[in-house]
């Protein structure tokens, strides 16, 4: 059993595509990494290194072919379906490097979502949270936009608010700045690091920008689907 | 967000109004196909129920007749002998159905069988002061009769009343006869017998010869007029079904051995028209039918391709496989039903403008429009099924979608 204070595990990961066929691939290799409640952990390496096929793992969004991930405790192996849906709509939220937001509705519905999903019906409550979300972020102005009518950094910072919703543990962010200026990938940053510390949410952040992988707690690289922890050289 | 709408519900008008175009659209397809099943299904329920009041109210649905006389040969040519070369024909005299109260009670016990109404009808004269004219006098028992043949429905002077010493004639044999309700007519039988009756009332059956020759007794009276009595000549029977009729009536015949002609043999083009016209309705209702299911089907399976992205981030979200796939049946028997709404709106309303706009050339409407109020609900309800099954394969394929392939494109 993982440590009360250890959100994340992950023992002896790998990952195969195409399984039992010529072009058979290993993509994750035996992977061990553990994440504290409250990191925030930068993951960097090169493209086609694993990093998004690592996050989607971590994200119960794919299931390892070997080895065993935790999440918050639970061994995910072997969870059905429906419980991996309710586990990670619980526990994991996600950011993009494209917002994703749905254009069908506005700010304030977005972050509403993973909340509705949940419950079946709207109520008071959720909109209350969805509110108070989109304020620290400093968009209750726009919260009945729809998601097409703002900009690049809003939309991102809508995502992290619906990332939020459902109060999740871990947030995994792939990428979520890679598609902002310079200053609205400050802000958005930021704003994730300032969630960080005030909410003691754990965030797994992929990034190039090594900018931005200094200012994590923790670093972590992957390259040729192995995980190597280390410090960013500046 | 209404608070009483539940999470599908909102996805999925969300996602048909954000789609408007395409909503628009594929709603126009299916209201247009639901318009013509409506129009079309209302014009010919209304058309065949006229034409099958007239007939099935004017002829029994099934009738029964004693056999045709036959001439036999007395026996068969031996070796050697010239068979005969001639029979005879032989006459048809008015005769009585062979126990016919036994008859009557079998068939009144069968369930299928609403009505038994013997009667007897011949020829005779009607004659009054110098004028004759050569009538067929059917003499009947009025309490059932008048439930397989609607005399009543036609009466235009005088009642109903067929006692012993009563007659009702048509208008036609009233105006040739100069006779009014009250005023007596002698009618002769070929036999010799004769009666004076009491004109009491005139019917008007819509039909020149059938006014001119159409005449009701009471029973007693034609058998007493023909020499038979306690005999009918024919028995007259209405049924549940009458679609049913033919096969009503060759159990009849097989059971009671008399022979049994249904209105669908004795109007057999009629029939005929009337179940063509029934087999290429539906026809036409079934590929219409298909072309809106595949319609709403191409449209969904656009719309799930174009949202798979949004579906990829629901489920991502922690949406699962059975609400996405409701979200997308919602959306197909929403179309479905909006669809349906219309087009059961712009087919009835059509009909109705239809109905007013044609007259006949007497400005009087072609026929009684028939409207059942269940036509639009079964058609509003079949086309919103519809629309459910239609969707059920974009929305499989919606639900089966992987998030991370869905989200990376």
């Amino acid at each position: 059993m993982a440590e009360t204070n250890e959100v994340l595990r992950l023992e002896k990961v790998s990952k195969r595509y195409n399984v039992g066929t010529p072009v058979e691939v290993e993509v994750l290799h035996d992977i061990d990494l553990s994440v504290q409640r409250g990191e925030f952990v930068a993951v960097i390496g090169p493209s086609g290194s694993g990093k998004s096929t690592l996050l989607n793992i971590i994200g119960l969004l794919d299931r390892p072919t070997r080895g065993k991930l935790y999440v918050e405790g639970h061994e995910t192996s072997r969870l059905g379906d429906d419980a991996i849906t309710r586990l990670r709509g619980h526990s994991i939220g996600f950011v993009f490097q494209y917002h994703y937001l749905i254009s069908a509705f506005t700010a304030l519905e977005n972050v509403m979502m993973p909340l509705l999903a949940e419950r079946g019906f709207p109520n008071d409550t959720m909109r209350a949270r969805a509110h108070t979300l989109l304020d620290q972020l400093g968009l209750a102005r726009w919260e009945n936009n729809l998601a097409n009518n703002m900009s690049g950094g809003q939309q991102q910072r809508v995502a992290i608010a619906r990332a939020l919703a459902m109060n999740p543990a871990i947030i995994l962010a792939d990428e979520p700045t890679g598609n902002l200026d310079t200053k609205s990938a400050d802000q958005v940053f930021e704003m994730m690091r300032e969630v960080n510390r005030r909410n003691g949410t754990t965030f797994l952040l992929v990034t190039h920008n090594l900018d931005i992988a200094q200012r994590c707690d923790r670093v972590v690289e992957v390259i040729d689907g192995r995980v190597r922890e280390g410090k960013v050289a500046a | 967000m209404n608070k009483l709408v539940p999470f599908e519900w909102i996805t999925a008008l969300r996602f048909l109004k954000e789609g408007r175009m395409q909503t628009i659209f594929i709603v126009v397809a299916v209201a247009i196909g639901v318009a013509v099943i409506v129009f079309m299904s209302a014009l010919l329920a209304s058309l065949q129920a006229n034409f099958l009041k007239r007939v099935l109210t004017s002829q029994p649905h099934i009738q029964l007749i004693p056999p045709d006389e036959v001439a036999r040969v007395l026996r068969k040519p031996q070796e050697g002998e010239v068979a005969v070369a001639i029979v005879q024909r032989p006459v048809q005299r008015i005769r009585s159905i062979d126990q016919w109260q036994k008859v009557r009670s079998e068939l009144t016990r069968w369930s299928e069988i609403t009505n038994v109404s013997p009667s007897m009808s011949g020829s005779a004269l009607g004659v009054r002061g110098a004028a004759s004219r050569s009538i067929v006098v059917t003499g009947i028992d009025p309490n059932v009769y008048f439930n397989v043949v609607r005399i009543p429905d036609y009466l235009v002077a005088g009642q109903v009343r067929v006692l012993t010493d009563d007659i009702l004639v048509g208008t036609e044999l009233a105006k040739d006869l100069g006779v009014n309700v009250g005023e007596k007519i002698i009618v002769s039988s070929a036999t010799g017998a004769s009666r004076v009756l009491t004109v009491s009332g005139i019917f008007d059956l819509g039909n020149k010869s059938a006014n001119q020759r159409s005449t009701f007794v009471a029973l007693r009276t034609a058998q007493a007029l023909f020499g038979l009595v306690g005999g009918v000549t024919s028995i007259d029977l209405t049924v549940t079904d009458p679609y049913e009729a033919e096969t009503i009536a060759q159990r009849v015949q097989a059971v009671t051995g008399v022979e049994a002609d249904s209105w669908i043999k004795t109007n057999a083009q009629f029939f005929t028209a009337v179940s063509a016209q029934q087999t290429s309705n539906t026809l036409i209702r079934v590929f219409v039918g298909l072309s809106v299911a595949f319609g709403i089907a191409s449209v969904l399976v656009v719309s799930v391709i174009q949202r798979s992205k949004d579906i990829g981030i629901l489920r991502a979200m922690g949406t699962s496989k059975e609400q996405i796939l409701r979200v997308l049946l919602i959306q197909g028997g929403l179309l479905g039903f909006l669809g349906s709404l219309f087009g059961a709106v712009i087919g009835g309303g059509g009909l109705f403008f239809w109905h007013g706009y044609m007259r006949q050339a007497d400005g009087s409407e072609l026929f009684p429009l028939v409207l059942e109020p269940s036509l639009f609900a079964v058609a509003v309800l079949l086309a919103a099924v519809t629309g459910v099954a239609a969707a059920a394969v974009p929305a499989l394929r919606a639900a089966r979608l992987d998030p991370v392939v869905a989200i990376r494109g």
